[in-house]
């Protein structure tokens, strides 16, 4: 291993950390000014222009906070829930290939951390350990409120999970790959070759689990806004809290990257324009994020399992069979 | 170097957790030791070139655990401590250890004896999930098969239990007519 290869890899954690960690804090100001502008209100607007450095204001607050640790919480638990939410996010976006290679001064930069074969099973896989953060945040709260918050996450993670899996499970068997560069590549023909034209169910299927998976406004069930109280956050003060929004919203945001490269033809060809339109699509996802979320109300829990189990599972499954029997005629 | 480094560093993390698992009478701790412990064992099959086997590792146990987590949050309060009633701790000693033999037996004799060859070496110019793929399905394909016929019963099994009264919503009825579902329920106990 060469020290180039070292000194590259550690670059490209640091720059994905910088820029998501920013965008994250970045989102939570866009989620504000688009749900204003939704329902007719200005969001922040006197911190600096246009209320921009609303997010600096909120980093300070949060960072200068006092840390409450309460009584009666199981203290290691409680201190690393919100760390394992934020971690594994980030741990999560190793795989994905952000942008097609470019060449800098004649030395080539692959933008994905780690190329692995089996890129979406990771991603996935990772992304859902960052359940666990709200999960055990819950259970080591000692509120009720909190215990019945994490119940409702271990339930959606577990149902969810199977949509997510079998709506990936068609596309992957048209591809023959598991790695979502292979994936991308599959499309590079352009806009008529993506796969959402080939498989639009799986596409909904998918974009419907990744609301779950992101716990986002039809499905946020995690932190329950009818009981007023913050769900599993209830306890937590200062940054601690606000790690648990960080994964949040660089969960949203690798998401969006996954859905654009798996469905929508990611990167394309790999030119610049290419580079640019999975911006746009990006862009797109995370908006759709925030327009559900004012334009959705939350669902019950029971109707979250209704929809799980009797609508969206037979349908996975039938689109699963059905592309299997047409890849084979 | 960096293989060293990376398997001794995940060797301590994971044997750490799996001690803290057995050691701890908190649930919790238990619980959340043992999904570390699961997750830092992926790391070995990363080491080792499969990436298929170590992803899956990963999707299987953090759903398998998280199942785990909700039956500690049926049957303990996870916030306290749980006392153990140890009726014959020798017994549980001496099982323990010779459980502990056996493993590392069965884990150090190919080594020793030296005469076990990979049948289904890896195929260098595959990708190791396809490589998966034809093992499971020539060499294991029986053990396969059968897999996936148990795991049907378990399904069946698991939605007939479950799917007593799953027409009714309790969520969707008032007070009264689940007091009064309750009552009935108690007379039809009654009646047998």
């Amino acid at each position: 291993m060469d020290v180039a290869f070292i000194i590259e890899t550690i670059a490209k954690i640091v720059v994905i950390l910088l820029i998501f960690s920013a965008l994250a804090g970045l989102g939570t100001y866009f989620e504000r000014k688009v749900l204003a502008f939704m329902q007719r209100r200005l969001g922040p607007m006197h911190v600096g222009p246009f209320g921009l450095l609303q997010v600096a204001a909120d980093g300070i607050k949060l960072f200068t906070k006092e840390d409450i640790i309460p009584q009666n919480v199981v203290k290691p638990i409680f201190k690393i829930a919100p760390v394992i939410t934020a971690a594994t996010a980030f741990m999560a976006s190793a795989a994905i290939p952000f942008w097609p290679q470019f060449t800098v001064m004649g030395y080539t930069v692959h933008p994905i951390v780690a190329d692995i074969n089996v890129g979406i099973l990771y991603v996935l896989g990772v992304m859902a350990i960052g359940l666990y953060g709200p999960l055990l945040g819950g259970m080591a709260s000692a509120n009720k409120w909190s215990l019945i918050s994490a119940a409702r996450s271990a339930a959606i993670f577990i149902s969810y999970e199977v949509i997510t899996g079998l709506a990936l499970l068609a596309p992957l068997m048209m591809v023959g790959s598991l790695s979502l560069v292979d994936i991308n590549n599959y499309q590079a023909g352009g806009i008529t070759n993506w796969i959402v034209w080939s498989q639009p169910v799986a596409f909904v299927l998918f974009w419907i689990a990744a609301f779950a998976e992101t716990g986002r406004t039809p499905f946020h069930l995690v932190a329950n806004d009818h009981e007023i109280i913050d769900g599993f956050g209830t306890e937590y003060s200062g940054m601690r809290w606000g790690l648990f929004f960080i994964g949040e919203y660089a969960n949203m945001f690798f998401i969006s990257f996954v859905i654009a490269i798996v469905f929508l033809g990611g990167f394309g060809d790999g030119t610049f324009a290419g580079a640019f339109q999975l911006i746009l699509k990006v862009a797109f996802f995370f908006f759709f994020f925030l327009w559900t979320r004012a334009a959705w109300p939350d669902v019950r829990p029971d109707q979250l399992m209704w929809l799980c189990w009797k609508v969206l599972m037979p349908i996975a499954v039938l689109n699963v069979v059905v592309t299997g029997i047409v890849m084979m005629f | 170097m960096f293989e060293a480094i990376a398997f001794y560093l995940f060797a301590v993390l994971t044997i750490v957790m799996f001690t803290i698992t057995v050691m701890t009478s908190q649930a919790l701790y238990a619980i959340t030791a043992m999904a570390a412990g699961m997750i830092f064992i992926s790391a070995f099959f990363f080491i080792l070139g499969a990436d298929f086997l170590g992803a899956i590792q990963i999707i299987v146990y953090t759903g398998a655990v998280m199942a785990l987590y909700a039956f500690g949050m049926m049957f303990f309060d996870t916030t306290r401590n749980v006392v153990e009633k140890k009726v014959n701790p020798q017994i549980v000693f001496v099982l323990g250890v010779l459980a502990a033999v056996m493993v590392v037996a069965i884990f150090v004799a190919p080594i020793i004896s030296d005469n076990i060859q990979a049948l289904y070496p890896i195929d260098p110019t595959i990708g190791n999930s396809q490589a998966v793929g034809m093992v499971l399905f020539t060499k294991y394909l029986v053990p396969f098969e059968l897999a996936a016929v148990m795991l049907l019963v378990a399904m069946i099994g698991g939605i007939i239990m479950a799917g007593k009264k799953m027409d009714k919503s309790l969520t969707l009825m008032a007070e009264e007519e689940i007091g009064m579902m309750d009552d009935s329920y108690r007379a039809e106990e009654g009646g047998h």
